[in-house]
């Protein structure tokens, strides 16, 4: 009888101190944390034609000859963007003064190219957010085709969580070579 | 002086200030992550007041991006 207790208080004693643990790792460890990636759908959208970097030359079997446009949208710390996002939502986009939901146009001035074994894409000029105030910490950024037919996601990705009042928040982009850039397929 | 981009409480809305009225402070972040430069300017009024009256981000992002190994099958 005595142990039987013991048991059923050790128990409780574990329970206690489990659960809290388990709904901290639920709601900020799985559910609500952005994460740096090439969206797992994109690379199927590749392999259907369905994105145009660049423009390209009319030929037997494709007639589009124009390049998509993408955007850049922001996300809050409680956001869960990652490789399973197959498409821009307004859900745990930021929100403020000067900001529009959807985010800003990627200046897109050079075509994607390679270098050796390595395919690569980066956009031609810095993302900027100008003079916003985006009071609750964000930090992720998706990219998205805005041309496509539901807004497809490109990719995504995070860095130290930052708030922006009535400032200018710039995305330098890293240099477009095989090493650097923004997208990248070896 | 510049004029400063401000908003002088979290309700207000965003108007200018001459930058002699403020007082600058330049945060750089520099990690494996980012290097990041965070411009700060306070009231000179008020310079160790929670609010900064404006904030701007300048980050480029160090760490490898997105990468995508791409394979193919063999048939031997």
């Amino acid at each position: 009888m005595k142990e039987i207790s013991m048991k059923q208080m050790f128990k409780t004693i574990a329970r206690f101190f489990a659960l809290p643990f388990a709904i901290y790792a639920e709601r900020y460890l799985l559910l609500y944390a952005n994460s740096q990636a090439m969206c797992t759908s994109f690379k199927q959208e590749i392999l259907n034609g369905s994105h145009a970097f660049g423009a390209q030359s009319a030929n037997g079997t494709r007639t589009v000859t124009t390049k998509d446009t993408f955007k850049a949208a922001l996300y809050l710390v409680s956001g869960s963007q990652g490789a399973s996002i197959t498409a821009y939502a307004a859900t745990n986009e930021v929100s403020g003064t000067n900001y529009t939901a959807g985010g800003v146009a990627v200046t897109n001035a050079t075509a994607p190219t390679t270098s050796g074994t390595t395919a690569f894409w980066t956009p031609s000029a810095s993302i900027v957010y100008t003079t916003v105030t985006l009071s609750t910490a964000f930090d992720c950024v998706l990219i998205y085709n805005s041309a496509s037919t539901g807004n497809l996601a490109v990719s995504t990705h995070t860095f130290g969580s930052q708030t922006v009042t009535a400032g200018t928040f710039t995305l330098t982009m890293p240099a477009n070579d095989s090493s650097n850039a923004l997208v990248r397929i070896a | 002086m510049a004029k400063i981009s401000v908003q002088l409480t979290p309700d207000s809305p965003i108007t200018e200030m001459d930058e002699s009225e403020l007082v600058k402070t330049v945060n750089v972040i520099d990690n494996p992550v980012e290097h990041t430069v965070e411009t700060i300017y306070h009231l000179k009024s008020n310079p160790n007041a929670e609010w900064a009256v404006h904030k701007s981000v300048d980050m480029k992002l160090k760490i490898p991006a997105v990468f995508a190994d791409g394979a193919v099958a063999g048939f031997l």
